[in-house]
């Protein structure tokens, strides 16, 4: 890998690029103050809201895993997959303020085995692919313990 | 309940699942002719052909009503077409219905199938960044089988389900579809197979997730006056209600293709999940509850989902899935047998012909002709199944 590559998102306006404490940028509804990920910008999903005014905002940058696994087999485009594939985990992480849980890859060094339903994970910055100029960030989730907490009472499992 | 609500089921056809590779209108055509012949009817008699859309077939398939009118030969009948992923056979046979209840027409044609490629399903190409089905891919490498462990992985952490109960659900199915004559794959499997097959996506394996299939299946839909005129019974299979409901916000369980559920910050989650709700508003539709139900036809396209459906089509409460499956309480000849056509795990997915060919096997099962994988006595059936971006579809078929 080449030092000179310019590191940019692999989607524009869906985290800050800050490497030390990223975040998802969600949107928050001004009136009702519902949130969404990726950010609306029309009108208020929560439908006894009609409002169409959103504030930009930075989500909670820790959660908890709602539940998790990890893609053995090499997905299809417009996936870029290194070469060859290695298998990666992915966990469904649920946000305490916003009440929501987001989807995000967990990075690479982690163990599916490692994954508990209910441990804590940070987001971070990773590559998800490279071209010649290019390194195309994305956010994912890190464990931040080993231990793993109970889980509450299922709500909607 | 009263007649005003009902349909008549007079015909019902399939074309074999397999992996074919012929245009997907001779598999609509061919259980379209099937399910004529098992009516009695004559196309030329049919009122309205409601079709089931395939995304993966060009033109053609997005307008699946008037192409397979056409390869039937014009007749001028009245058309539709539907497209709700999984969900499309049941929309089709939504507007059918809907169509004759209103006394627009007595006799409706509902049509759906699919040629699909091989492997996981992947979004419409080009570069579309904002379409969240693409996104997921892209972003998140996150294959449909991705959501389906995210749950997998859930009822093993929260209710101590096993590797070897989802394995025994497909242990199950298999030997259900044996000797069903639609089904692609035939062939007992062994728990010890299940679990020596490749990891796809942990905690879920090669032959725990339904692959995709080309078929087709054919209902003929009428009113209850032409039924019993044309058949000269009031023994008739009939459609009681037709669930097509969509999620109440917040939707608080992740669901494909999106990247985050709906927040519930400012507004409490409504009682039902969207998955419960897809067979309460069935139920209540029908005017039964699931203690009613003699067999269920779900979409298990995945070993372990077929467990999630148990709970929320109301056979148990939640958590009590695997109990179920352990007691041979859905196993054919126990209390409510669960896919006994086979299921997705015999057939695969055929998406617009899927949930019509649940129909299908309701039809099949109340009028005792389900050889091999009878549910003796049956009178009551329920489907249940689910088309990504929130498309509920549930039907439920009586004697």
């Amino acid at each position: 890998m080449s030092p000179a590559k310019a590191r940019v998102p692999a989607i524009e306006g869906w985290f800050t690029l800050d490497d030390a404490s990223p975040a998802l940028l969600g949107s928050k509804c001004t009136s009702c103050g519902t949130f969404a990920f990726p950010k609306e910008t029309y009108l208020c999903r929560n439908p006894a809201c009609r409002s169409m005014a959103f504030d930009e905002v930075e989500l909670s940058r820790t959660g908890t895993v709602w539940s998790y696994t990890a893609a053995g087999y090499q997905p299809p485009k417009p996936y870029v997959s290194a070469d060859p594939f290695v298998p990666f985990p992915i966990a469904a992480v649920e946000l305490a303020t916003e009440q929501m849980v987001v989807l995000g890859q967990v990075v690479a060094d982690v163990d599916v085995e490692d994954l508990r339903v209910g441990v804590e994970v940070e987001l971070v910055l990773d590559t998800l692919y490279e071209d010649d100029e290019h390194e195309y960030l994305v956010w994912k989730w890190r464990p931040t313990t080993t231990s793993a907490t109970t889980p509450e009472e299922a709500p909607g499992a | 309940m009263p007649d005003d609500k009902r349909v008549a089921v007079l015909g019902a056809g399939m074309h074999p699942w397999g992996k074919w590779g012929r245009n997907f209108v001779e598999y609509g055509l061919a259980a379209a002719g099937d399910a004529l012949d098992d009516a009695g009817i004559a196309w030329t008699d049919v009122q309205y052909v409601s079709g089931a859309d395939t995304i993966r077939n060009g033109y053609p398939g997005f307008v699946a009503g008037a192409t397979f009118a056409q390869a039937l030969g014009w007749s001028g009948a009245r058309v539709s077409s539907s497209y709700a992923a999984c969900a499309s056979g049941a929309q089709a046979v939504s507007n059918a219905r809907a169509q004759i209840l209103a006394g627009l027409c007595d006799v409706a044609l509902v049509v759906g199938a699919d040629t699909t490629p091989k492997g996981f399903f992947a979004p419409v190409g080009g570069d579309r960044r904002d379409d969240p089905d693409w996104l997921r891919f892209h972003l998140l490498g996150a294959t449909n089988p991705t959501y389906f462990a995210l749950y997998a992985r859930r009822r093993m952490e929260l209710f101590g389900a096993t590797e070897e109960d989802f394995a025994a659900v497909k242990v199950k199915n298999a030997r259900h579809g044996l000797e069903n004559p639609n089904a692609r794959y035939r062939k007992e499997v062994t728990a010890e197979e299940v679990l020596a097959s490749p990891m796809v996506a942990d905690p879920l394996r090669l032959l725990e997730i339904c692959a995709t299939s080309d078929g087709g299946a054919a209902l003929v839909l009428t009113s209850l006056e032409f039924a019993r005129r044309h058949a000269g019974t009031d023994d008739l299979v009939t459609i009681d209600a037709v669930s097509t409901v969509t999620p109440r916000f917040p939707q608080t369980v992740i669901e494909m293709p999106n990247f985050s559920t709906d927040s519930a910050a400012t507004s409490s989650a409504p009682g039902p999940t969207f998955k419960q709700s897809v067979a309460l508003a069935a139920y209540e539709e029908a005017g039964i509850g699931p203690e009613d139900v003699d067999l269920a036809e779900v979409y298990d396209l995945s070993s372990a989902l077929e467990l999630d459906w148990y709970e929320d089509i109301g056979l148990c409460k939640q958590g009590e899935a695997e109990r179920l499956l352990r007691d041979g309480d859905t196993t054919v000849g126990g209390r409510v047998p669960v896919n006994p056509s086979g299921g997705l795990s015999c057939f695969g997915e055929a998406i617009p012909a899927q949930a019509i060919a649940q129909v299908c096997e309701l039809v099949w099962q109340l009028r005792g002709r389900a050889t091999g994988r009878q549910v003796e006595g049956a009178t009551v059936g329920i489907t249940a199944n689910q088309g990504l971006f929130g498309h509920g579809s549930s039907v439920i078929v009586s004697r």
